[in-house]
């Protein structure tokens, strides 16, 4: 593994490489362990800027970046789009612009529109890291639900993973959809039919023969499954509600123990929060002994780490880790 | 003056001819075509061996931005881009700022052109009251101010009831009615062609359904009241069977496509390369070969440019705030020209396409190399390759996806009237 190759930006899981995705993973357990420390911190980012610019709002993503960089001891400037020149009607290229300016070595940016964090990668000449990007892409999210597998399955062929709910509007699907069967894993994806990739789209989520399933009858997706994954239902994307009710969706898509009784023996069942519970969860499944939902919170920092470390220094561990 | 251009192949819609000859202009006017004219010692003589020498194209689908975003486009500088690319008649959409839409607009249009365009320019009005898709403008006081035809350019006229007056309106004064096909609820909020590439891209897709069933729709309207509709810019391959289904039925309409949709694909907009976006959006392979194959038949009757400047300020920002569309007017003849190369089109057909069929959609006599004519013609050299570089281009806004590729074929004399260019040749 070359743990040296420095990465310029992590903008996407589709541009990723399966041995830049698994240097990640590697490099994320290695660091995890800084976070089990009487003092954990590391001085490796000492006096490093990282820029954390939040155009959406977001509290665990946010948190995790910030926890991450100051658990490497860069600091941390948060930048959300209230109260700043933003709302004076700045560029979103002049505001990264300016803050390169004042010192910023890297930039994590979660943006509404697809494509923004690419923007600025292409134009700014500054490392930057999506944290999310309209309805595009959130691959730390993918790259933190990869370890959290590794960490308990070990190893990612033949699982059969299934992602239930708004596969349309989410990114955080889009993202897991290619990570886990980069990594040799497959994909079943269901939810309510127009919330589906349409056929049209299909196409590009099939990276393998047979990696990827659309499945109408969502008891498909998740019998026998090794990992399931359930989304949130996403409101504010819409411009109107795209659900009948939560009633309905929770009655035909959502998650229950019964549901849960369909899955593999020890399946991990994951969500990538924020929780509408009673709506895709209901909340008798927060006591199913694989839920794995915090472990996801926990290593979201650890991979973190993993990608502020690599791009700012590509990856040099040895002063970390002794 | 006489102009003698020698050996040329002259290729006349008009006529119906493509020969090599030689054509002489005297005090701007076609004195005729033959084998071998003698020249004088009062002749320039142009020589145009392996060149084509053709009326100027006509171009019915150009944004000229002026009044209102004359920081993208104006109309000297629109106008000087048009005679660079062999465009020697545009005519320009309606959605400027303020939009087309009254007899006072049509007249700063023309007076503007009257003294800074250079070539011919014939307005489009609004079919709408600030292109709302509500009110009916003014058709006949837009038509006496010198309007050909009305358009709500961008937005299709989604009431059925409006669209369907404005068509017997347009009628009553002799007015093309040109359409957007585009239906909203099926389009909007989208930036590029549903599939591949939206969903690769997490944007919001276009699909196929939101052009086919406004054309339908419009077509049916056209079949009630009797008037044409030309349905402008056709992007795919499902809206074909219902255009022979057209023909059959002898519904009146009239159809364009631009070279960007047989040229290029969706592929165009990968890493979010703003320079591809358009409405309506590059689409498959499939599509493209379909809009060759309906060239090739007959369904669709028209290039045009669907010419859209736009500078850095709506280009060079992120995906979904990028204003759609593309510059066209020196890439027309060039990209139309793959056409010809690839066997689709002979160049009489091209030619049709892009001179006299468009002339016939907005009701005007299209320019032609008869005895007797105003001298209205171009030198085109279909060998000649080059960069288009940001110099080549002459418009303000050098938005194409084509900025800085190879080209073939390049316009090297115009001429209208009296009035003779002969353009410098780039590298």
């Amino acid at each position: 593994m070359d743990l040296t190759s420095k990465p310029q930006h992590v903008l996407d899981i589709a541009s990723l490489s399966s041995e830049e995705i698994k240097s990640f993973l590697e490099l994320g357990e290695t660091l995890k362990e800084i976070l089990k420390r009487p003092i954990p911190k590391v001085p490796t980012l000492r006096g490093r800027l990282i820029v954390l610019l939040f155009y959406e709002p977001s509290t665990r993503t946010r948190f995790s970046f910030d926890r991450a960089a100051k658990a490497l001891s860069a600091d941390t400037l948060t930048f959300s789009a209230k109260g700043s020149s933003i709302e004076k009607g700045e560029s979103l290229l002049d505001t990264v612009k300016n803050l390169k300016a004042i010192g910023a070595e890297l930039v994590v940016i979660r943006h509404p529109m697809e494509g923004a964090p690419h923007f600025i990668a292409k134009n700014a000449n500054i490392p930057v890291v999506n944290a999310g990007d309209g309805t595009h892409e959130h691959p730390t999210q993918a790259l933190l639900d990869l370890l959290t597998v590794k960490e308990r399955l070990g190893d990612f062929t033949g699982l059969k993973v299934a992602i239930l709910g708004d596969i349309k509007h989410s990114r955080v699907a889009k993202s897991d959809i290619l990570a886990f069967q980069k990594m040799g894993a497959k994909v079943y994806v269901s939810g309510p039919a127009y919330l589906l990739p349409t056929p049209l789209e299909e196409e590009y989520f099939r990276i393998y023969p047979g990696g990827f399933k659309i499945c109408y009858d969502p008891k498909e997706a998740i019998r026998d499954a090794d990992i399931v994954i359930a989304l949130r239902v996403q409101r504010e994307r819409h411009g109107k509600p795209l659900i009948p009710s939560f009633t309905e969706y929770q009655t035909f898509f959502g998650l229950t123990f019964k549901e849960l009784e369909l899955i593999k023996e020890g399946a991990l069942l994951m969500h990538p929060g924020p929780i509408n519970w009673g709506v895709e969860l209901s909340p008798e499944v927060e006591q199913y002994p694989f839920q794995v939902i915090l472990d996801q919170v926990e290593n979201g920092v650890a991979i973190r780490m993993a990608i502020l470390l690599k791009l700012l220094t590509g990856g040099k561990t040895y002063e970390v880790t002794h | 003056m006489k102009l003698l251009i020698k050996k040329g192949r002259i290729i006349d819609p008009s006529q119906g001819i493509d020969q090599i000859g030689d054509l002489l202009v005297e005090e701007g006017i076609i004195k005729g075509i033959a084998d071998d004219i003698p020249s004088d010692q009062y002749t320039k003589v142009f020589w145009a061996k392996e060149k084509w020498v053709l009326p100027g194209l006509v171009d019915i689908h150009v944004h000229l931005r002026d009044p209102g975003q004359e920081w993208k486009e104006d109309i000297e500088t629109g106008t000087r881009a048009a005679l660079y690319g062999g465009v020697l008649r545009v005519a320009c959409m309606p959605n400027t700022v303020p939009p087309n839409d009254t007899p006072e607009i049509t007249s700063y249009i023309l007076k503007k052109v009257e003294e800074k365009g250079y070539v011919k320019v014939y307005p489009i009005g609004c079919i709408t009251q600030g292109q709302k898709g509500e009110e009916l403008t003014e058709f006949g006081r837009l038509k006496e101010a010198g309007v050909v035809a009305v358009s709500d350019d961008g937005k299709w006229v989604a009431h059925s009831e409006v669209m369907k007056r404005a068509l017997l309106y347009a009628k009553q004064f002799n007015l093309a009615v040109i359409s957007h096909c585009e239906d909203p609820t099926l389009s909007q909020g989208g930036q590029i062609n549903e599939g591949f590439f939206s969903a690769k891209l997490g944007l919001k897709g276009i699909p196929w359904s939101a052009e086919v069933a406004a054309v339908v729709r419009d077509l049916l309207l056209a079949k009630e009241t009797g008037q044409p509709v030309h349905l402008a810019h056709l992007s795919c391959k499902e809206v074909f069977p219902f255009l022979r289904w057209a023909k059959e039925e002898d519904i009146p309409f009239t159809a364009e496509t631009c070279p960007h949709y047989f040229c290029l694909t969706e592929k165009e907009v990968d890493e979010y390369n703003t320079l591809a976006k358009v409405n309506p959006p590059l689409r498959r392979e499939e599509d493209v070969l379909a809009i060759k194959e309906a060239l090739k038949e007959g369904l669709i009757q028209v290039i045009a440019s669907d010419h859209a400047p736009h500078s850095v300020l709506e280009k060079e920002v992120e995906f979904s705030l990028a204003s759609p569309g593309m510059i066209g007017l020196q890439t027309l003849l060039p990209l139309s020209l793959t056409l010809v190369k690839e066997g689709w089109l002979n160049p009489l057909k091209l030619t049709e396409c892009l001179i006299t069929n468009p002339a016939k959609v907005i009701n005007v006599e299209p320019p032609s190399l008869k005895p007797g004519k105003k001298a209205e013609l171009i030198v085109f050299d279909p060998n000649k390759t080059y960069v288009l570089g940001p110099d080549v281009i002459q418009s303000k806004s050098k938005n194409t996806p084509f900025l800085n590729k190879e080209l073939q074929g390049i316009t090297v004399l115009a001429v209208i009237g009296e009035k003779v260019w002969e353009f410098n040749q780039p590298v």
